[in-house]
């Protein structure tokens, strides 16, 4: 299909395609930064790619456009993805495609602020991970890992002149037509900071809201509190080494990061997973993002006053944890997978167990949905609130619960199914009205197919080997590393050069707790990646926030971030 | 202390420094700078199962002005020190500041541009809890520490008691 894609676009646009490439299933045409905008809109318009699914920005200081801004798009409708490359030079800007897509806008902030690849057109182009006082950009070749810069002050996110703007803004609404103006004064506008450190943030965000009265007329939100340079440190370690750095991306879900970035450096290298591994990997993914949905719930319920059942959904998750802890050896941060398997089998007595732990969950949610489905208080603060349409939704870079609430039944584990999703009976829970509700409601039932799935992976696990049969990518066994010298040089090799991924570039996804998770990597046919991308699926969504919230109240704001699940460890990298 | 059960007013005799340490060693009220995953697992450590409440913490309170007790539980960047300073200056008299995880205490496998290396650089620290991140009884365990160390403190406020204790 994309194959096609690509053919069209070059019966399209003829030489304005500089090239094309195709590597592992990823398809990509190159075009210089002044038709980017004629390419999109065609591929938008014409091809249906609805999604700007990522940008991702790459430093190549030795070639004479030392910079690659990579678009990376996808069609629900036609189910197809492409990239679109574009070459700059430094300091040659890129128009801006924020009008086409809107998560655009932050994906061109992150790459201006990490690269300095500036976009012209664009609305506020400012930086978005590292802070205001920062100098330099970070992600550059040249940009040494360990040079901090400090940070004296937060930055302002309102100038007067917003606030004055506000003002008139808020007038407008308060004054009914033919009345004598009823002025709203700048300084009647209250300025309130939502986080970085508040409760109802659950991690380090900032929205910044001026409010009339309790309304508030203008909101603006700002990340990068928890930039843990991900990226940075993917470019530093080498691929296995990477590992424990994915949990900690969504830290609620981290065996889910594991096995999807190892899934997506296999594809790199271009081995598949054994049929056991990909039970495994099934079962231990379905079972965190149960985890990760109970988080979001319980804080959720939390948030809007519904204490209770905060108790009734954190037992299981804890007992759930237990069970997770006796086969890694950590509760939080599994660092469970390897590249081209896992790093141990299950334990025996884990199907048993975990069957156990299940029948809690089914008690948990029992009770959770008797005491809010039919709730007065819960459906009058939930329902309506922060409601999002399904086509705004896509163009805001939406995926998983939060999109399925707007009604689209689209799951990557259904669209492009790995690891055996196509043989396993689930289905795809969706919303209608994409609000507060919706979204605590998909999320509900989606732990009822997760455990469902779970249950069909333990009843039919494959038995045979965990790890491929691979010297290149699997340690050798103890016995061979002590008793031959080449089982000590693979080991050795392995440990300090790292697995030697083929050059080449691959886009690795799946479907994360929160929607699409992405690794886009490059290789240089070293035992380090050259580049890492990661497509945290809350960037996108939280980049809507603030529009979401606008009009409405405090505690809405309070309800609606809840529902849309922004880690920041994952939002930040 | 001496207790006088005999005598009809029945009394204790005591230190006031004692009295006063009692009552606010089984009281402290916890301020959770929650920035990353060591978050979710002091949610873990207030929830039933582990149940902060035994050692009578857990009225988790988000205001700085109403807690005694900074717990610093995840990375904390460049761009976050600043506001976690404010935070500890808006505490009250006294106060205890627990680095909560690796992160907090050093940085931890964070050795980048972008994070701070330790919150002592910041602000002082009395307790460095090991572990990436800890469990919620290693949490535990360091809030039994800062209660002995409640127990035996002055009546002189942390001001003076962590003179020159901040590193940079
Ligand atoms: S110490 Fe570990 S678990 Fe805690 S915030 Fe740091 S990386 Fe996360």
């Amino acid at each position: 299909m994309s194959q096609k894609l690509v053919e069209r676009l070059q019966r399209e646009f003829g030489d304005e395609i500089l090239a094309v490439a195709s590597h592992r299933g990823d398809e990509s045409v190159t075009v210089a930064p002044a038709n980017l905008p004629k390419v999109l809109a065609h591929l938008k318009d014409a091809e249906g790619c609805e999604q700007l699914s990522d940008v991702v920005g790459v430093d190549y200081p030795d070639r004479d456009e030392r910079f690659e801004v990579l678009y990376l798009l996808r069609s629900w409708r036609n189910k197809h993805r492409i990239q679109v490359r574009v070459p700059v030079a430094e300091d040659q800007p890129v128009p801006t495609v924020s009008g086409l897509y809107r998560s655009a806008d932050w994906h061109e902030r992150e790459v201006f602020d990490l690269f300095g690849v500036p976009f012209s057109g664009h609305p506020d182009l400012r930086r978005i991970l590292c802070h205001h006082q920062f100098e330099g950009h970070a992600l550059r070749k040249d940009y040494p890992i360990e040079q901090g810069q400090e940070c004296t002050r937060p930055e302002n996110l309102f100038t007067d002149a917003d606030i004055a703007r506000a003002a008139q803004r808020a007038t407008n609404l308060v004054t009914r037509v033919g009345d004598a103006a009823d002025e709203v004064h700048p300084s009647d506008l209250l300025t309130v900071n939502i986080g970085p450190s508040h409760p109802a943030t659950h991690g380090a965000l900032r929205a910044e809201l001026l409010l009339d009265g309790e309304t508030i007329i203008e909101a603006r939100t700002e990340i990068g509190y928890i930039h843990r340079c991900f990226e940075k440190e993917a470019e530093d370690h080498t691929w296995a080494e990477v590992m424990p750095y994915t949990d900690r991306l969504n830290y609620c879900s981290a065996m889910l990061n594991n096995s999807i970035y190892a899934s997506a450096v296999e594809k790199l290298i271009g081995i598949e997973a054994t049929p056991r591994c990909q039970g495994i990997r099934v079962i231990v993914s379905e079972l965190s993002r149960i985890i990760d949905h109970l988080v979001c719930v319980c804080a959720n319920l939390v948030d809007i006053g519904a204490l209770t059942n905060y108790w009734y959904l954190y037992n299981v998750r804890e007992s759930i944890y237990e069970s997770l802890e006796k086969l890694c050896g950590s509760r939080l941060t599994t660092n469970y997978a390897r590249i081209g398997g896992m790093s141990h089998d299950l334990y025996p007595g884990f199907a048993d167990e975990i069957r156990h732990k299940l029948g809690e969950l089914d008690r948990g949610v029992t009770d959770v949905m008797k005491l809010v489905a039919r709730n007065r208080i819960f459906l009058d603060r939930t329902s309506g609130v922060g409601a999002i349409s399904q086509a705004d939704a896509l163009s805001w870079g939406y995926t998983g619960p939060c999109l399925r609430a707007t009604g689209l039944a689209y799951d990557l584990r259904k669209e492009a199914p790995y690891w055996g999703y196509e043989t396993y009976d689930f289905e795809i829970p969706t919303g209608t009205d994409g609000d507060t509700h919706d979204r605590i409601m998909v999320r509900m039932a989606e732990m009822v197919q997760s455990r469902s799935i779970v249950m069909q992976a333990l009843d039919r696990l494959p038995s045979g080997p965990v790890d491929v049969d691979d010297a290149r990518v699997i340690l050798p066994p103890k016995a061979e590393v002590y008793g031959s010298i080449e089982g000590v040089m693979n080991q050795f090799k392995l440990i300090y050069e790292g697995i030697r991924v083929p050059a080449g570039e691959g886009y690795g996804f799946g479907e994360g707790a929160n929607g699409e998770l992405g690794f886009f990597c490059i290789s240089d046919g070293t035992g380090h990646p050259y580049r890492m991308k990661v497509r945290p699926p809350c960037f996108p969504i939280f980049s809507s926030y603030a529009e979401m919230i606008q009009g409405g109240m405090i505690p809405d704001a309070i309800a609606v971030l809840g529902s849309l699940n922004i880690i920041a460890g994952e939002l930040d990298r | 202390m001496a207790v006088d059960l005999e005598s009809p007013s029945n009394y204790i005799t005591t230190r006031l420094r004692q009295a006063v340490n009692w009552g606010r060693k089984y009281s402290l009220w916890p301020l959770p700078f929650g920035v990353a995953c060591c978050a979710i697992e002091f949610m873990s450590t207030v929830s039933s199962y582990n149940d902060i409440s035994r050692f009578g913490a857990e009225l988790v309170r988000f205001s700085p002005r109403q807690s005694d007790l900074l717990i610093i539980a995840g990375t904390i960047s460049y761009k976050q020190a600043p506001i976690l300073k404010t935070i500890y200056e808006q505490m009250a008299e006294p106060k205890w500041v627990i680095a909560m995880g690796v992160c907090a205490s050093s940085g931890g496998f964070y050795n980048n541009y972008s994070t701070l290396q330790g919150a002592d650089r910041v602000i002082p620290v009395d307790m460095y809890v090991a572990g990436c991140p800890p469990t919620p009884e290693n949490l535990l365990y360091s809030l039994t520490l800062i209660q002995e160390r409640v127990e035996k403190e002055g009546l002189v406020p942390s001001s003076v008691r962590h003179a020159g204790r901040v590193q940079s």
